[in-house]
Parts: structure tokens; sequence; C-alpha cells
């Protein structure tokens, strides 16, 4: 006899096992099949930076929800995930970036996000860490960062208790339709599972089986190139930036509470979906440290300790894949292009109330896969 | 062949050093990475300028060998593309990526031959954070290197050949030495015995320096389980008490503390180069795959030395030469040499197998002891991450594997990326999970080998930036 749910998650990233706490809250019976651990992979290896600003406009009222998520995260799951809404701050090197964060800040404000933006006085005074060259700042005050370690397996947890079943070691392989009654889905070790209604947010590993729902979506894995500084002294609230066309100097970083500087950004390394593996290149290490000393002189005598990278899906348009899928009963989300943390816990939030109520208060057309359907 | 290979090789103690010299003598100048100021490694730490104590007092007994392999360096120098002060930071396929002076480089190689040497192996002791604790080796360099003593009255804790070793270099050099505490059985099994007969003088010198110790009336206890490093945030150490086998609880007062059980191969790079391991169920430990010459499993890299095998300085030798008569053949550069020399190094190396598994019988890696850390025990100390953390990273957070364990707690996060409480975070994860240690993984290694300055400049030869 199969095992038989309301609902069947297939990934147990942060919007798997969020979208499962969700579907428990309205009372739906959930399983969620995790290929591996729990919240390891992308969402666990990522920044951590709970940012709405720098976002497609059509991505920022989901990102609002998800900003309100992550305010009572700790009190819906119960644990500390680490998060600082001490802000999310971009920072500009050029008279056209200060355009560009004007303009953006007067966009956003008629989606609900206030952004304050200023120069190069007030900056030095407010922070008194960056070059001279950067000209302007956009603070977002009330976003900051969390840990991604610990977000993805809390949410999991927090499913668990509430009455979810979370089955880790489960690699889906084959997702079938079963006629009228919904869907059965079979694990590579021959475990099947059956629902009638069914969520797939794998990430990276997304592709092969959105295919067997019918949806053609390419996802390339990528991989984020991260560092970590020995701890310095605190004095670093949000969460920073580079908003740059040059590749290269797209760097971000915060500090977190023990006193350690997170950073990431600029190129990606090689990922694969076959491993599970991705790389830092040496020479994408060497290149950050110089960019980031570059932005924020005081950091050349800080100390790196330690690098890794993780396993990141992107589309070929950057935007996110989030809806119905073109059969009835099944939905995805996967796709988040790197940006994904901050809008996991909304996208799982999200995706609970369309599978519960077939609709969204929040607007998410932008984002369905109907657009690769040829 | 339009050029020669290009060796790289890491480290230039006595695995390196005799490695070096084999290629030089067929022929090949190859690329010497040190990251200290000097050749000799840590066995044959040449003390820095100016330091008039003699080769005797440094080496005692193996100061003909330390000379021999000072002089082999000396007489390569001229020969080899010598980098000191280079920390070998990073490895991808066929280039190793180092640092000297602030400026990276990049070293492309056909061959890499890793001596990276080995550092003390630790387990927690309630208070091992506080100031006036070393690791026995730390303990050893001070006095070798500096001619200082860690303290005016040092507890020497642990197991192994070092904490008597070191013990007895403190006695002789007039420092004080409260006490030798080592937490195994006096009485040694057959196995041990067997194994340490493969080389008597040593065994022999061995026993004459606890003769020695216990004659200064230096207390020297065996089968002891330490209970606490006593002391205070303001004056550090004070003393230490340990339970003796008969279950009598003794303290010993002490201003510094030297611990180590064994040793430990720096396997960092090993680690990033993608080599596979093995769990070594003697030592409690894994260790990269080897041939019997050196190879690793990823090809052009060869991994000699106790970074490789703790066999000391006499194996570091034996398994630096042999690894760069490896790679002559390999290479094609010379490719008779091997076969003519490979048998004799061969059995050297599998004596001292057979004399370092009798230190293993001998001076065991304590099993069961993590069960009795209690919670507040600091056991990854650059994190400060306790005994209780990792419980519950096991318990609450359901971390069945160190990796997963790290990332819940921290633990191995730091700057010294869990050298020094990987294998005891394993042995807590194990006994709390209730699994062999054998299953609950390893630490991955991660770069930078060593903690990386960020006023690193980049390659100037634009090897840095890629379309990504």
């Amino acid at each position: 006899m199969d095992a038989r749910a309301d609902v069947l998650v297939i990934g147990g990233g942060l919007v798997g096992s969020s979208a499962a706490f969700f579907l428990r809250q309205r009372g739906l019976a959930v399983t969620l099949l995790e290929r591996e651990r729990v919240g390891r992979q992308a969402s666990g290896t990522n920044f951590g930076n709970v940012r709405r600003q720098g976002r497609a406009l059509e991505q920022i009222p989901l990102a609002n929800r998800a900003r309100a998520v992550w305010g009572r995260a700790q009190a819906l799951v119960g644990e500390d995930l680490e998060f600082e809404p001490l802000g999310h701050l971009r920072v500009g090197w050029t008279d056209e970036r200060a355009a560009s964060f004007e303009q953006h800040a007067r966009d956003v404000r008629a989606l609900g996000l206030e952004l304050e933006v200023f120069g190069r006085e007030q900056l030095a005074e407010r922070y008194g860490l960056f070059a001279p060259g950067i000209v302007v700042g956009s603070l977002s005050p009330r976003d900051g960062h969390a840990n991604p370690r610990l977000a993805g397996p809390a949410f999991a947890r927090a499913a668990r208790r509430a009455g979810a079943e979370v089955i880790e070691d489960a690699e889906v392989a084959h997702i079938a339709r079963t006629g009228s009654e919904g869907y059965v889905v079979e694990t590579r070790d021959g475990r099947s599972f059956r629902a009638a209604r069914l969520l797939l947010c794998c990430g990276a590993w997304s592709q092969p089986l959105a295919a067997q729902l019918g949806e053609q979506v390419v996802i390339e894995a990528r991989g984020p190139q991260m560092g970590v500084t020995e701890p310095l002294p605190w004095a670093i609230g949000p969460s920073i930036g580079v908003s740059t066309p040059v590749k290269r100097e797209g760097l971000y970083f915060r500090q977190v509470r023990r006193g350690n500087v997170v950073f990431g950004g600029g190129y990606h390394g090689p990922a694969s979906t076959e491993t599970g593996l991705a790389q830092v290149l040496p020479q994408h290490t060497l290149g950050q440290l110089q960019e980031l000393r570059r932005l924020a002189p005081r950091f050349a005598q800080a100390q790196l300790i330690r690098v890794w990278s993780g396993v990141e899906g992107y589309t070929t348009d950057l935007r996110p894949v989030m809806g119905a899928t073109g059969l009835p009963g099944a939905w995805v989300a996967f796709g988040f292009c790197g940006e994904g943390f901050a809008l996991g816990p909304g996208v799982g939030d999200v995706m609970a109330e369309l599978i519960d109520t077939g609709r969204s208060e929040t607007p998410i057309e932008a984002f369905s896969p109907a657009r690769f359907r040829s | 062949m339009t050029t020669a290979p290009r060796v790289v090789i890491v480290g230039a103690g006595p695995a390196g050093v005799r490695a070096a010299e084999a290629l030089v003598q067929f022929g090949l100048r190859p690329v010497l990475v040190e990251e200290g100021e000097r050749d000799g490694g840590q066995a044959y730490r040449r003390a820095p300028p100016g330091f008039t104590r003699t080769s005797a007092e440094r080496y005692g007994a193996d100061a003909p060998k330390a000379d021999a392999v000072h002089a082999a360096f000396d007489a390569l120098r001229p020969h080899v593309d010598h980098r000191p002060l280079t920390l070998a930071w990073n490895v991808a396929p066929r280039e190793l990526h180092v640092v000297q002076e602030g400026q990276a480089q990049v070293l492309p190689f056909d061959a890499l031959i890793v001596a990276s040497g080995a550092t003390d192996r630790l387990l927690p002791v309630p208070g091992w954070h506080r100031a006036g604790c070393y690791s026995l080796g730390g303990a050893q360099v001070a006095l070798k290197a500096q001619a200082c003593a860690v303290g005016a009255r040092t507890a020497f804790v642990g197991t192994g050949p070092l904490l008597y070793l070191v013990a007895w270099q403190y006695l002789k050099a007039g420092a004080g030495v409260a006490a030798v505490l080592d937490t195994s059985p006096r009485r040694k099994s057959l196995a041990a015995v067997r194994g340490l007969l493969e080389r008597p003088g040593l065994a022999w010198r061995g026993l004459a320096m606890v003769r020695a110790l216990r004659r200064a009336g230096v207390p020297v206890l065996n089968g002891v389980r330490p209970q606490q490093i006593d002391g205070d945030d303001a004056s550090g150490v004070t003393g230490i008490t340990v339970r003796e086998a008969s279950g009598r609880t003794r303290r010993f007062d002490a201003d510094a503390v030297a611990l180590g059980w064994h040793l430990r191969p720096e396997t960092q790079l090993a680690d990033l180069a993608g080599c596979a391991f093995d769990f070594d169920p003697l030592t409690r430990q894994w260790l990269p795959q080897l041939d019997a010459d050196g190879r690793s499993s990823v090809h052009g890299v060869y991994l000699v030395g106790d970074g490789a095998r703790l066999l000391g300085a006499d194996g570091a030798e034996a398994s630096g030469r042999l690894a760069a008569l490896a790679v002559l053949a390999d290479l094609g550069v010379a490719a008779d040499r091997h076969a003519l020399e490979a048998p004799a190094l061969h059995a050297r190396l599998a004596r001292l197998r057979r004399f370092r598994d009798g230190l293993a019988h001998a001076f065991p890696w304590p099993r069961g002891v993590a069960r009795d850390w209690p919670d507040d025990t600091v056991v990854c100390r650059c994190e400060a991450v306790r005994a209780g953390a990792i419980r519950a990273a096991v318990r609450d957070a359901g971390g069945r594997e160190v990796n997963r364990v790290k990332a819940f707690c921290r633990v191995g996060m730091g700057r010294c990326q869990g050298r020094y409480c990987g294998h005891a975070a394993a042995e807590l994860v194990a006994a709390t999970v209730g699994m062999p240690v054998a299953n609950v993984g390893r630490l991955r290694g991660q770069a930078p080998v060593k903690p990386l300055l960020m006023d690193t400049r980049e390659p100037a030869d634009g090897t840095a930036g890629s379309s990504g």
C-alpha cells in the first residue's frame, strides 16, 4: 500500500520546507520528499541576504510577503534563525548608479517598499566604511540577513512538528498521473507515494522532473563564490551589496553577530547537479579580496578563513519559475537564480495558499512556467 | 619534448628535501615551496639566525640525521626554485596557488609532491582553552627554535612518544616538569611490543627517557583520565586534575599544560586536490589513499612524509625519495631508477609502518572519552563551541554526519578549520548518535589551507578573473 497524502512536496530546500509548514497550518496532510538532506544545497550555502531592493519590480510584492514571514519566522518555527533586520544597503560607484537608485526608490515606493537614498557624505557619516569612490547608497531599513544553514532545516523541523511527514534520502525518479485521483511518485529506491496534489521545488535539480510534468524549463547550475573572514569587531549592521554592471565588482557582504564578515559575488563557479558539488575557483577568491578592499579599505588586514559554494539553479531569462503547471493539481517553484533565500519562506507561504485555495493574494503571474511553452 | 616537466614540492622538511634531491639528481629543477623561513621542517627545524645552540643540543641523538638533511638542502639550493615564506593556499587541477609576501602566484605543475607535515592531534580537556595551554608540538618548537619553555612548571598530558620526548627535553633544558600524565595503560599489549621491537634502539631510548624523568622526581602516571585544567581568566592555568586508573583523583600544580595524542597529517591540500580518503581503524582517523610509492588517487598528485602517513622523519626521507622516483618514472624522465631503488625503500617503509602500528597499540587514541566531557567543555576553541552545542546539533537538529553538525553549530568552522577539534567532534557526534566514528564522516577541507590576508595581490599575468 503506497503512502498517501493530500500534497506531496518534492524538494526540501527552504521553499519546500516552508511550503510543507504552511500547508500543515492550513490543515492539509503533507509528505515532503528530499533527495538528500533538507536545506543543505542552495538554501544552506547561499549568502543569507534578506533583501527586497534591487529586484525586478515584478518580484517586489512577493519579496514584501516574504519579508513579513521573516519577521515572524522565529515565532513560527520556534528557533532563532539569526535574522538581523538591520537593513540592506546598496552602494554604487557612479553617478549613473545614483540616478538608477533614485528611480528604483520611486518605483518600489508605489509597491510598498520605502528606500532611503543618500550621497557620499552621509555614507561616510553613517558607516565610515567605504572608499571615497563610492558615491551613492540606498538603504532598505527593514531588510537584513539571516543564517542560511539554519533556516531550511528549522522550517522542515517545524513542519514535522506540525504533522508533516519529512522524508530524507528520498530522491524522486518518476512522477506519473493516476487518472482522476492525482499523482504517484516513485523514488530511486523504489518507494512510491500518492497524492492528489503536488509541488515540485527542487532548485537546480528541477529540470528533469518538471519535464515529466510537461514543462520544458532549462535550468543551469551555477556556484556562488562565498567566503568568510575571521571575526572582526562588530561594526557593520546592514547587509551590503554593490550595484554595478561590471560583473567582477558586484560583491556583497554582511557581518554576523560573532563578527565574521561573510561575502560573495562577482563571477560564478562551476556546479553540478550530478555530483551535488560546486567549486570556488581560486582566481575568483583573489578577485573578490581585491574588490573588497577597494570597496572597504579597512578590510585589507582581515584574514579570509574559509570559502564555499553551492548548487544554484538559473533559468534562461533569469526569472523564477513559480505557479501552476499545465496539469491539474501540479505546481512548481524553482529557478530563483541566486536570489531565492530572501523569497524562500514567502514562496512557501504563497504556494501553500495556491495549493489550498487555487489562488494567491500575491501576484506571481510573471513567473508562470507557461512562458516556456512553445 | 620541448619543456622540462614541472614538478612542485610543498614543504622543505625531510620528505620535501629528499624528494627535491632525487629530482635534481635526474636533471629537473623543481619548485620547492616552504611556508616557513627555513628548511628542515618540524623534526629538523633550523634555529633562527643568530641562535647559538648546537645541532646536538637541539636534536639530541638525531643530530647527525638533521645535519645530513640540512646539508642536502644546502647543496640543492642552487638547483631548485626555492620559495620560502610561501603559503600553498589552494590547489586546482594542474596548478598550485601560492602566496608569497602578499603576492599571489599560480604554479602550474605536471606533478605535485605534497610534503606538508603534521600537527598535533588533540582532544579537549575541560579548561584547555585557558591561557597557558599548548600542544606538545608547540611546547617543543618553543624549546627547539627559541630555547624557551612554555611555563616554569609544565604538566605534560596525552599519549605517544612525543609526550615523553618533550617532557624529557624540558627536563634536560632545566625547565620545570610538573608531571607526565599518559592516558595509555602502562601494560603494553603483545601487538604493541612486537611493533616496538622493530626499532629496539628507539624503544630503548624511550624507556631511558621515562627512567630519567622518574629519577628526577617527576611523577609519571599511566592510564589517567584528564578531568580538568584548573585556572581562571586572569591568571590562566594553575594546575591539572586527573583521575588515575585506580579511580583516585590527583591534582598537580602547573602554570602551563602541554597536550597531545600523537600527530595528525596535514591533508588539506590533498583534500582540495580531490584525493580520496579511507578511514584508518587503528588510529581512528581518515587518511588519503596512497599506493606503495606515494601516488594519491588523483593523477599527478603525490603525498609523502608525515603529511600522508605518520612514519616520522626517517619515513619522511624514504617516502620523499620514493615518490620523487615514481614521479621521474611517471613523467618518463628516469624510468629505471625507481625499479632499482624501490624494493629497499619499500622494505624500509614497511618496517617503519610496523613500528608505527606498535606505537599506535602501545599509546592508543583514547576511546569513549567523549561521553565524559561535560556540556560546558569547549570542543572547538576557534568558534567557542561547547560539547553541549554539538550534542544539541545531533539530538535536536538531527545531525548525524560531521559536516552537517558543523553547519548547525559551527564546530570546526573557525580559523584552524577543524584541525584541532575535528577528531574530537567526530568522536562526540559518533558517541551521541550511537554509531562507529567511521560512519559519521570527516570534515571536508575548504580553502584557504591557512588564513589568507585580504591584502593579497592577484597574479600579475591576468590569470585572475574569468567568464563565470
